[in-house]
Parts: structure tokens; sequence; C-alpha cells
């Protein structure tokens, strides 16, 4: 049912653009109307033999904007459709169903205008698609993990693009000699050209397949930042080898220049995104008589940052990131919660609406007359980006791999190598080169090669990691003494870590802290915020206090024996909940961020849904309104503190007494008795139903698990 | 960094530490460069406060009891020494230290010293056994509120009959390492610090 619908949408928005007049017409709208004369060529205008017009349609005044509007339109129409269409989303990724819907509307216009449809301009996708997505990764960035990381992501980002470049240029230079009649006029420098702008991993694409994925966080970090990162070098690298061809000879200075740029273009976007995001800030710290217009200068400053560095000719994309990084902080301390909502949610939305225009824009840029095909080319190309892949990650990793502690594995290489993903970069840089002979077979290989990782690559990665995962779990599972011990030992490993200062890199930190604090803090945030972080930190070493005094008590003494032995559900279900409760650490287990909705608002429904469901039990309990509010604050409290801070940050009241509210047990809970009398019922009823008690509670909780 | 480090550190400590803790040179003045970054009060020795000032050690599950398993008996400050002792559990195992054991008296990042320190952080009383109680109490800090005490209750009896042999309800330090023999802990339980 839900198929049928997305499929006659799909039908319907292309139709209505097929239908929409092609903007290369001359628009005579202003012509006097008592001529009288229907225009066939485009003007739709009802024309009366009257002086005055009831009615008329002008469709040329509105053109650009409902054009656009439109293609928005029918961008966001495809992505709720593809959300409702069952099981698809399971199986494909997004964005291969975004290229199909592109090719889809493609098809239809060029069969009914017989021309080419509008193609992805590179002005319009550079200065106007791009920048959202960026600004949306770089401002959700996880910061401590990326800066802990940097060496690594720097490492593949510089060296692994150089690297694939390279080899890939090189190679098809070798084939294009070897095939001499076809591809013979396919100098070096084309070929390095050609290399530079497919060898880029991009970040859109890139994203937008592993937020299905749900990888682990350091793992996406490691690729998105690579993604990220690279853009200097692919920029630089292409400008060099573009400019190298216009000139008539290229010397080595001219490579050590080209080496010095990379420098330039890297270092030079930091600094103004840099800049930028601490006027932001400081613009940030007297928006509060004005509070509705405070986000707009966060899109304001981050879109001026990415303006300028593209004006000056370095990398608007770490630009843009720096910015996003650099003011996030002093942002959010400084504007209202509301205005922070805003920031998020708006960023979330324009780099959705981006994300899906350029996917779309893609598959109907495919659509054209401008192809030209060379089996030899295309399929090496294919094969060439990648082997170089596969074994620049392999390599590169080999040697990093000494100087990490948490070492990428080899499922991480793996998906990093298979997760390479090409998108729109590559597509809009190969429509940016000088007009030779051979571009439009670079345009179709360019093509090709997008659709194909897309496709092949983007949809079967997740089978194939799964494949993966499965074979590393056939030995025999774990005792749970085990699980436990070594959940104990690896948090302690974390916390020995920290009070050594891992690697150094802490020195760095704690002297930018303190510079922070002295300084920056004190002049980009609002006098009455900056006491807030001391508060909180007062606040969470009464509740650890609080915990502590807490645990030092005795503890329930169980009138039960302690040796029965346990039925296979419930070991079931210990291992369950253990996986899903035990702390999380080190980060190489809590999931990455999604790019569709905020944390937050997740498990708050999430929690909203458990509580209706045992409400709908029945069992023996009573819960009143104020329950209801206590325990989806309580858990919007701790939700929204932190992921790993689950204990400390609950309100004491609520949770201390009755550590046993979220889990909702099936005791006769009258919330507000005392601790004592509360023992009392729940000993008593245990002494009635021992194992009927426990099985509906495990059940019960597992089922609270699974909500979470 | 590196002056303060080398005035305040003599030659005959590095020996003495390197000695007992098997850390290179580097690595002990690194340490004690991040020894001193930690001492706040600047008088060579650190307290409590200065370790809960870590932020992630703050938010750290087992962030009180790693804390306390740097200090000796009942005193309330660590010195250097102590300081690198309790780090030296953590140092990986090298190959060729295996062979050399038989002779010296067990390193202190041995196998069984590093699973010695994990089991003392449930042992808090120094019985050398872990009752239910410490077991639990363990536990809950590590799982968070989500389970009711029945539950952390039935997990912690799994846990102790799992490992019990002489049925005196409790693990004694021979059956937590039996428990774990088939757990890596020389690799988990190693931190690699930099030369």
């Amino acid at each position: 049912m839900a198929a049928i619908w997305t499929l006659s949408f799909y039908l319907v928005w292309p139709a209505c653009l097929a239908l929409t007049p092609p903007a290369e017409l001359p628009h005579p709208h202003n012509l006097p109307p008592e001529l009288g004369l229907n225009r066939s060529d485009g003007s739709l205008s009802v024309d009366l033999p009257l002086a005055l017009r009831v009615f008329s349609v002008d469709y040329h005044h509105v053109q650009a904007p409902f054009e656009i509007v439109l293609w928005i339109m029918l961008a966001s129409l495809a992505k709720l459709g593809f959300h409702w269409s069952g099981r698809v989303p399971a199986v494909v990724p997004e964005s291969c169903l975004l290229i199909m819907v592109g090719l889809l509307v493609g098809g239809v216009i060029y069969g009914v205008r017989h021309s080419a449809p509008p193609t992805l301009s590179a002005d319009a996708f550079f200065l106007f698609l791009l920048p959202p997505i960026v600004l949306d990764a770089g401002y959700f960035l996880p910061g401590r993990l990326f800066f802990e990381n940097l060496g690594t992501i720097l490492w593949y980002a510089v060296l692994g693009t150089l690297w694939n470049v390279l080899g890939i240029g090189l190679s098809l230079y070798g084939v294009c000699l070897l095939a001499p009649d076809s591809l013979g006029d396919l100098s070096l420098l084309h070929c390095l050209l050609f290399g530079s702008l497919i060898a880029a991993v991009d970040p859109v694409a890139v994203l937008s397949v592993f937020q299905e994925m749900h990888v682990n966080d350091q793992l996406h970090i490691l690729v998105f930042g690579e993604s990220l990162l690279n853009d200097a070098v692919t920029v630089v690298l292409y400008k060099l080898f573009e400019s190298f061809l216009r000139l008539p000879s290229v010397s080595g200075l001219d490579v050590f220049l080209g080496g010095c740029r990379v420098v330039v273009v890297g270092l030079g976007g930091l600094f103004v995104g840099l800049f930028f995001g601490l006027v932001a800030a400081l613009t940030s710290r007297f928006t509060s008589r004005a509070q509705v217009i405070a986000p707009l200068f966060v899109f304001l400053y981050s879109y001026l940052s990415y303006l300028t560095s593209e004006m000056l000719h370095l990398s608007g994309i770490m630009a843009i990131v720096t910015c996003a990084v650099t003011m996030k902080q002093y942002v959010e301390a400084n504007v209202s919660e509301r205005s922070n909502t805003s920031i998020q949610y708006f960023l979330k939305m324009w780099s959705s609406v981006s994300e899906t225009l350029i996917f779309i824009f893609l598959g109907v840029s495919t659509i054209q007359d401008v192809h030209m095909w060379s089996w030899p080319f295309v399929c090496s190309t294919l094969l060439l980006c990648l082997v170089w892949r596969a074994s620049g990650v392999l390599l590169l990793t080999a040697v990093v791999n000494k100087l990490r502690r948490n070492t990428v594995t080899f499922r991480d290489q793996f998906i990093i190598a298979y997760g390479g993903l090409r998108g729109a970069i590559c597509f809009s840089l190969v429509f940016l080169i000088d007009d030779f002979p051979k571009k439009r077979l670079f345009i179709t290989t360019t093509i090709v090669v997008i659709l194909f990782t897309v496709f092949v690559q983007g949809m079967t990665i997740k089978p194939l990691v799964e494949l993966l995962d499965v074979k590393r779990k056939k030995r025999a599972l774990p005792t749970v003494s085990e699980e436990i011990h070594s959940r104990l030992i690896d948090h302690l490993l974390a916390g020995i870590e920290d009070v050594v200062g891992y690697w150094g890199q802490h020195y760095w930190k704690d002297k930018f802290e303190q510079f922070n604090r002295k300084y920056l803090r004190r002049f980009l945030i609002r006098e009455d915020n900056q006491a807030s972080s001391s508060i909180l930190r007062v606040y969470q070493e009464l509740e650890r206090r609080e915990q502590r005094g807490d645990e030092e008590a005795p503890s329930i003494v169980d009138p039960r024996s302690h040796s029965r032995p346990l039925l296979p559900e419930e070991m079931d279900s210990i291992r369950r909940i253990l996986s899903r409760n035990l702390q999380n650490f080190n980060n190489k287990q809590t999931p990455a961020y999604s790019r569709h909705t905020l944390h937050q608002d997740a498990n708050r429904d999430r929690v909203r849904k458990s509580l209706h469901r045992h409400q709908s039990l029945g069992e023996r309990y009573t819960f009143t309104q104020v329950e209801e509010a206590e325990f989806s604050g309580s858990h919007r409290a701790r939700k929204g503190l932190s992921r790993s801070h689950t204990v400390c940050s609950i309100s004491p009241l609520a949770v201390l007494q009755e550590p046993s509210v979220p889990a909702a047990s099936a005791r006769t809970t009258i919330l507000t008795s005392s601790p004592a009398a509360r023992e009392e019922q729940s000993a008593a009823q245990h002494q009635t139903s021992v194992g009927g008690a426990t099985k509906k509670q495990l059940s019960f909780v597992l089922e609270n698990e699974k909500q979470q | 960094m590196g002056s303060r480090a080398s005035t305040l550190l003599r030659e005959e400590e590095i020996e003495e530490i390197k000695k007992e803790t098997g850390f290179s040179h580097s690595q002990i003045t690194r340490l004690y460069s991040r020894f001193t970054s930690l001492d706040k009060g600047e008088n060579g020795t650190l307290s409590r406060e200065d370790f809960q000032r870590i932020p992630e050690l703050a938010i750290n599950p087992l962030g009180d009891r790693i804390i306390n398993a740097f200090f000796p008996e009942g005193e309330d400050q660590v010195n250097f020494r102590g300081f690198m002792r309790t780090l030296a559990h953590f140092r990986p195992i090298e190959d060729n230290e295996k062979n050399k054991n038989a002779v010296v008296s067990e390193p202190l990042n041995s196998r069984t010293n590093k699973l010695l320190f994990a089991f003392r952080l449930y042992d808090l009383d120094r019985d050398d056994k872990i009752s239910r109680d410490e077991l639990l109490q363990v536990l809950r800090m590590m799982v968070g509120v989500n389970i009711s005490d029945e539950q952390l209750g039935s997990i912690a009896d799994r846990t102790i009959q799992e490992a019990d042999t002489n049925g005196d309800n409790s693990i004694s330090f021979n059956e937590f390492i039996k428990v774990l023999e088939k757990v890596d802990v020389e690799q988990k339980m190693s931190i690699r610090f930099l030369h």
C-alpha cells in the first residue's frame, strides 16, 4: 500500500517538472494583452478580447523560485516516501534510492522535452548545497574523539589521498599507453588530474551510508574526519594539475610550490574558520536581548567563513568545520535553550534537504547527451580505485597501529577501505575541467564510478560487515563472570589512561583548557553564564558523595537461598541486560550520532513508549501523573547530560530513594512511601511468589531494555 | 616542562624506580612531568583531590576505587615512587622478560599481579575474598540505576556460582584467577607507555 503511494508520488512530480516550460524561452508576458493572441510557445496567459483580464497565469514571473521549490519538494517527498516504504530502507541505503528517483525524474524530463534535463551546476553545488552539510557535520562533531584521533585522521587524509591520487593517475596513464588507439591523446597530466578528482572520498556519501550502519564512534570519526580533511589535498592537487595543464611546461619548482600550496590552503582555511568562529562566539555574547536572531548568527558567520575562504582559494570545508567547532561551546553557553534547539534543528533540516537534493541531481544529471564510453578506461578506473584504496588503507594502518592504543582492527580497516565512497564533489569537479576532446569520457567515467560506489558498495557494505562480524562471533559466549570482570578491567584501564595523560596529549589539552578558562571563556561567554560549569561540578560532586554514602549502607538482605540454579531464559536476559547496561567506555561501543534525529528526542519518545507499554500490562501497581512526570523527567535529565553519566546525573530525590522506578517492578508501589515500608512489601511479596515474580520482572525489564 | 622535571628528579631516584618498576628512563621523566602537572599544591605528593580534578576520571564509574588504589593503606598522600609503583602494574609484558622471571621475584606487571590489582578493586576490606556484598557494590557502580536490586542480586549470584569451587559463597583470589584464565589479561591490562 505504501509502495503504491510512493510510486505515485514519484510519477506525479516528474510530470509536473517536465511540463513546466523550459527556461530558455523568451518572456513575452509584458506584451500588451489586447492583442489577444494565444502564444503557443509557452506563455500561458488566457487572453480575452477585453482590456482587463479577470484570470491570468503568469508563470515566468515566479519561474525561478517556483522551480527551485518544486525540486526541493520533490526531494523531500522522496525522502518521506523512502521512510514509509516498508522494508526497503533496510536493504537499500537512502542515497541509492534518491539517485534512482533522480534517474527517473531525469528520464521523464528527457522523454517529455527531448533535451537534456537541468544538470547540477558546479557553482550551485559548491556554494549552496555543500556548506549546510559540512556545517552540520562540523557542529555535531564529537570534539574530544576527533582531536584524540587527529593524528590518524591526518595520516589517512593527507598521505592516503596522495597515495591514491598518484597511484590512480599513474596507473591510468599506463592503461592509456597500453591502448593507444582509443586513449592515446590522454597525457600524463590529464590522467593525474583525473586521478586527483576521482580519488577523493566524499563526506556526503560517506555520512549517508554510515549513519545506517551504526558503526562505533571511533570508526565513524576516522572515516568522516578523513573525508573532511582530504578536501584540502584534493582541491589543491586538482587546481595544481589544472594549472599545470595550462602551463607550457612543468618544472620541479612548480611541484615544490604545489606542495607548499597544500599547506597554505589547509592552514589558511583553518585560520579563517577560527577567526570567524571567535567573532561569532563574541557576537553571541550580546544576543540576550534579541534572542530570536541568535541562531541566525551561527549560520551567517559559518557561511561567511566558507565564502571568504573560497574567495581566497583556500579550503572552504576546513574553514566551515573549524568555525563550527570553535564557536560551538561558547554559543551554547551564551544563547538560550530554545535558540540552541533551533540551531540544531535548522542545521539538521538544511543538511538533510541539501543531501537529498544532491543525490537527486546526481541522478538527473546522469541522463545527458554528452556521454562517451570506453570500456578499458572505465573498467580500469573502477578496478584501480578499489585496489589503490585497499592497499593504501592496509599500508597506512600497519604503520599507524604501532603508535595507537586502540588499534584499528581488520574489520575497521575493511570498512574504511570499502566505505570510501565517491560522490558529488568528484562530479562537480569533473565539470569544471577546461574543455578538451576527452572531457566527455571523464564525465562518463566519473558518473559510473560514483554510481558504482554508491550503489554496489553502499548496498553491500552492511551485509559484508555483518558477515565479518558473524565469523568472529563463532567462539563461545563469554560467561557472566568474564563479562563483568572484563568490563571492570576496561573501566580500570580507561581510568589509568586518564591518570597517565595518555600520549601526552593531555598536556596540550590541559594547557588549552587553562587558556580557555582564563581568557577565552571570560571574554566570549556572558557574565552570568560563566558560573554554570562550576555549579554543575558541585552538583556532580554532591551526587557522587550521596551515592557513595548510599552504597556504604548495608544492602537489602535477601531471604532467598543463593544457590538456586538459574533458568536459561534468565541467563539470556541477564546477558542482555549486561550488554545493554554495563557502562560504555572508550567510545568503542557507543553508536555514532544519527543524521536525522537529535539524541534527546529519540530517547524521550522511546521512554514514553515503554511507559505506555507497561501501563497496559495492568499489573498490581499504581501510576499517578506525578510518577509519569518524574519518570520522564528523570530520564530526560539523564539522557540529556551525557551518555556515560547515568549514575550521576539523575535528580537525587526521585531516583536514589527508588532505584527501581525505571525498572518499574511488579510490586505494588506507592511511590511516596518510605523505603522501609517498601522493603516490607517487597519482602512479603517475595515469600509468596518467588519464581513467578522474578520471571515477570525479568521479562518486564527485558521489554524496558528493548525500548531503550 | 623539561627543565623543571630534570632538576627535581635525581638520577639515583630514576635508577631505583627503573629497577623496581621496569620503566625506561624517558618514560619515567615523562610520567614525572605528568605527576607534577597533576600536583597542583606543588608539594611533591598527590592527594585525592588532585586525582578527582581529572575530568574523565570523575565520570568513570570506578573512579573512586581507582584513585584509592594509588594510595597505600590509610594514607592520604602518594609520592612519585608510589605513583610509579601503581602504574607499573600496567606496563606491557615484554617477551624477553618472561624468561628472566625465574630468578628475580615477580615483577609488578606479571599476570598475577595485574589480576591482584583488579581483585583489590572489589575487595575493599582486604580479606582476600570477594563477598557477595562487595560484588554487588561494584556491579551497582557499573550498571547504573536501570536494574533492580533483585536483578543485580541474581547476576551477582551467578557470578559467584561460576567461580566458587569451595562453596564459601565468595570468590577467593585463586578462584578469580581461574575464572579469568581464558581472558587475555596481559593485553587488556596494559598501556603502551610512550618512549
